[in-house]
């Protein structure tokens, strides 16, 4: 799978978005789409597992799971991809 | 903001599923109960003669109404973009029972930055839902409110 591909793979089993992943563009708002706090815990969990990584303290913000493109942003920057 | 201003009041609540919390610990264990909840908070909910892991391991429904009284704290706070380590806002189980509620790190920095010198909480659960209210009392300095 791509980046991509997981990001959203990840963000249908632990979001909890109120709206269909493949619906929404890259840029939607996520916690505008329904993903409480909580849920954004367990995606940045399993973004952690998926990718083989921990998302260092800079990075436990808000923005950094607001929406696809600023996961991909992070996890590139964690990755070093 | 000027010295005789009058002190104001802020509100937050929040409710979490219960089913949720345990559903995240049994998928990613102590990872997930180490990254959101302090060793006080842990040692509060851990259950007497559980299992080692999983939901069995914790009153989950604690977990639930500590994780939401941290999202009420971030309610009142306020933060603009710096979204505080959720183990910088601890929910201390006081001996008679009740809870305070102690800031540390960046949590400590935006109540200070707010003014926000007292904060009270009250928790509530049920067997499928956990809540929180919290009042943060903010006294207005130069910064203001």
């Amino acid at each position: 799978m791509t980046v991509d591909e997981t990001i959203r793979q990840v963000l249908t089993d632990h979001g909890r978005l109120a709206v269909a992943v493949d619906s929404i563009s890259e840029d939607t708002d996520l916690f505008g789409a329904g993903m409480t706090s909580h849920a954004s815990v367990n995606v940045m969990l399993a973004l952690e597992d998926a990718f083989d990584f921990e998302f260092s303290e800079k990075m436990l913000k808000k923005s950094t799971f607001e929406s696809i493109a600023a996961i991909r942003s992070g996890v590139l920057e964690m990755t070093g991809g | 903001m000027s010295p005789g201003a009058p002190e104001t009041l802020r509100v937050g609540m929040d409710l979490v599923s219960v089913e949720e919390v345990a559903a995240s610990v049994d998928r990613f264990g102590d990872r997930y109960v180490t990254r959101l909840f302090t060793p006080h908070e842990i040692e509060t909910c851990r259950t007497a003669e559980g299992p080692a892991r999983g939901r069995g391991a914790y009153a989950v429904e604690s977990l639930a109404a500590r994780f939401a009284a941290k999202e009420a704290v971030v309610k009142v706070l306020r933060p603009v973009e710096m979204q505080p380590d959720w183990r910088s806002i601890e929910i201390h189980r006081m001996t008679g029972g009740w809870c305070e509620i102690r800031l540390s790190g960046q949590a400590a920095e935006l109540a200070a930055e707010a003014g926000i010198g007292e904060l009270a909480v009250s928790l509530s659960h049920e067997s499928t839902v956990a809540g929180a209210v919290v009042v943060g009392r903010c006294t207005p300095r130069e910064r203001g409110v």
